[in-house]
């Protein structure tokens, strides 16, 4: 009877379609979404949006946002959220502005500082959600006031009054930090392509992309780093099991505290950096940075494929998920709609996502 | 004793020392008596089933044994020496593993993830020390073979899997970690007639691997088909031990539901009580 079964399992080895493989993937739903997104623009938009010049100007905001929803995605696989990214990112920009325009730290100190200010507000976050056992939703709710009041207090008190702090570009003047934080990077090349006629350029011959912005450099690093953590390390397998079960995976061994304070330590440092690249990039830095970004950052999270349960998702679909977030942002200028459509297709877009991704979830468990 | 007796291939030699023994246990929780003198043993390659009814304090005492209850009174002896557990993860790197009823698997993840899971193969050094997935995947199909299961693919996820399969999959996990005892709880009790048979013959499997099983049921029909020995447990109290072909289901259902005569029992024990 038992060899029965065996011969029957045998013969399903070769069963599997390469497209249930595919539809096993979380990130195809977001993967399918830029395709969409792409053949949707391509027909409605003006082709200047997929020149060079173009694909960077909607990378940009991908990049920055992208940077938050890969964060984002990995906590939700954790099991948690954290809903108070986006008043860490003002919050963070203060301390950064303070740092820098107020005590005068070069980049080296003020960076690392910012970050690690972050870090303890992550870890006080993540404590107090297991310690009470109460639902992120609500601890990190709390958070998200919190902090946006804390951004606006704070900066009144270090500005005497006023809600944005400038100067943040002379004072970091000349610091050997922050071509890694602000412009662009690789601008050699482009300008050897250009020389080259490989790429666009202006008629005076400088060419019309002069580098890559390196928030996208982050940007592509993040995702790889982050993929490579989920799927190749013993950390990603405690991430995914920490959300899948948080008592079966107590009960194997994984240290499901250590995971959870770590990714919400994760979450703020991210809003931390994005912070830190967007304050240097405008040289200054005001208390409604980063408003609604925590929502953002979710949707991308989930239009990348996470469920809200936990336990299942990816950083390449949180990639591709804010890729589809700046073309549509950025899209909609380049066509005849009317920029407000962009609220309508977000909504539309997470709804979408949030079904394919229930239905995937059923198929992947076999659930009936 | 009917066609499950099929699942019984060779008996445990008897003269072996136990591995795991524990006398006199009383688990008090205020003043509820939880277990009142409990002796039982387990020796290597032998299954030893606890039968009791529901609240006969099975899991009370399971519990105690894999080190999640400190007990009132009694000791527990782990091959020969005195030994108290502090937790659960003592009594596990003692080698008793449990595999409770909800499994502690995640039906989300692959098989190979949930086999592996809190105990990664690793490979690499420092900054390139990652998950050796090559080798995690080929330890899960050759384990998972040895049980009687051919996986599709070890990536696939353990949601896809039978209850039954699943019961293996949690089994295959203790023994490939060096389990010298494995205490299932109610393995067979929410699955089907072929599922059933199946994790039968996985514990037969394992108990011929020199593995102590204590197998916790309620179901007599189950326990007699791959236990050497049967212990029953009523009102927190062990009511004896009997051996295999010395019982027939008819008094151990009896013995579980309490209310003989004392008498009446020693006798159909055979003087073990």
């Amino acid at each position: 009877m038992v060899t029965d079964t065996q011969g029957a399992q045998d013969e399903r080895i070769r069963d599997e379609p390469f497209a249930t493989k595919l539809m096993k993937r979380p990130e195809l739903g977001a993967i399918g979404g830029v395709i969409l997104v792409t053949v949707f623009f391509l027909i409605t938009a003006d082709s200047a949006m997929f020149t060079l010049s173009g694909i960077m100007n909607f990378l940009t905001p991908s990049a920055q946002l992208g940077l938050l929803g890969i964060a984002a995605a990995m906590l939700m696989i954790g099991g948690e959220f954290d809903l108070s990214i986006g008043s860490m990112v003002a919050f963070a920009g203060m301390v950064f502005g303070v740092l820098t325009v107020n005590l005068g730290l070069p980049l080296i100190f003020a960076i690392p500082l910012t970050m690690v200010f972050a870090a303890l507000i992550g870890a006080v976050n993540g404590s107090i959600v297991l310690k009470t056992g109460l639902p992120s939703f609500i601890v990190t709710l709390a958070g998200l006031f919190i902090l946006r009041g804390a951004a606006l207090v704070g900066l009144k008190i270090f500005t005497g009054g006023s809600t944005q702090l400038r100067g943040v570009r002379d004072a970091i003047e000349g610091d050997w930090l922050a071509p890694f934080f602000s412009g662009e990077a690789f601008g050699g090349v482009f300008t050897w392509l250009a020389d080259a006629g490989m790429i666009d350029t202006f008629n005076n011959g400088t060419p019309k992309v002069t580098g890559i912005p390196v928030e996208i450099l982050w940007f592509v690093a993040m995702a790889i780093v982050a993929t490579y953590i989920l799927l190749r390390t013993p950390v990603g397998n405690w991430i995914f099991a920490t959300g899948g079960d948080t008592s079966a995976a107590t009960n194997s061994g994984v240290p499901v505290r250590k995971v959870k304070i770590s990714l919400f330590m994760l979450t703020a440092c991210a809003a931390a950096l994005v912070a830190v690249i967007t304050v240097i990039d405008a040289g200054s830095t005001d208390a409604r940075r980063g408003f609604m970004k925590e929502f953002e950052a979710i949707i991308t999270a989930v239009i990348g494929g996470c469920l809200l349960t936990g336990g299942y998702g990816s950083a390449i679909g949180a990639f591709f998920g804010a890729i589809i977030f700046g073309m549509v942002t950025i899209g909609l200028t380049y066509t005849n709609f009317d920029q407000d459509w962009f609220q309508i297709f977000l909504g539309g877009m997470l709804l979408l996502a949030v079904v394919f991704n229930n239905v995937i979830r059923k198929r992947v468990t076999g659930e009936r | 004793m009917g066609t499950e007796s099929t699942f019984h291939h060779g008996t445990a030699s008897t003269d072996a020392k136990p591995i795991i023994h524990m006398e006199g246990i009383k688990k008090h929780f205020g003043n509820v008596i939880a277990l009142n003198g409990v002796t039982f043993d387990v020796t290597p390659g032998e299954c030893h089933c606890l039968l009791g009814d529901n609240g006969a304090g099975k899991s009370t005492f399971i519990k105690t044994m894999s080190g999640v209850h400190k007990p009132t009174a009694g000791e527990i002896f782990f091959e020969g020496k005195p030994l108290s557990f502090d937790s659960p993860r003592d009594a596990m790197e003692a080698g008793i593993a449990t595999v409770f009823q909800d499994l502690a698997m995640i039906p989300l993840m692959s098989v190979t993830r949930n086999f592996f899971m809190g105990r990664e193969p690793t490979k690499g050094k420092w900054l390139t020390k990652r998950m050796d997935i090559d080798r995690a995947n080929e330890i899960t199909m050759e384990e998972m073979r040895k049980m009687g299961i051919n996986l599709r693919a070890p990536d696939q996820a353990v949601g896809t899997l039978s209850g039954g399969e699943r019961q293996t999959v949690a089994i295959a996990r203790a023994v490939h970690f060096g389990a010298k005892v494995l205490i299932l709880d109610e393995p067979t009790s929410a699955l089907g007639v072929r599922q059933t048979s199946n994790v039968l013959s996985t514990i037969d499997r394992v108990r011929k691997q020199g593995v102590g099983v204590v197998f916790i049921s309620h179901n007599v029909r189950h326990a007699l088909a791959v236990g050497d020995r049967f212990t029953v447990l009523n009102r927190g109290q062990t009511l004896g031990t009997a051996v295999r072909g010395e019982i027939e289901a008819s008094e151990l259902q009896e013995l579980m539901a309490g209310g003989q005569e004392m008498a009446q029992l020693e006798g159909s024990l055979g003087g073990t009580v």
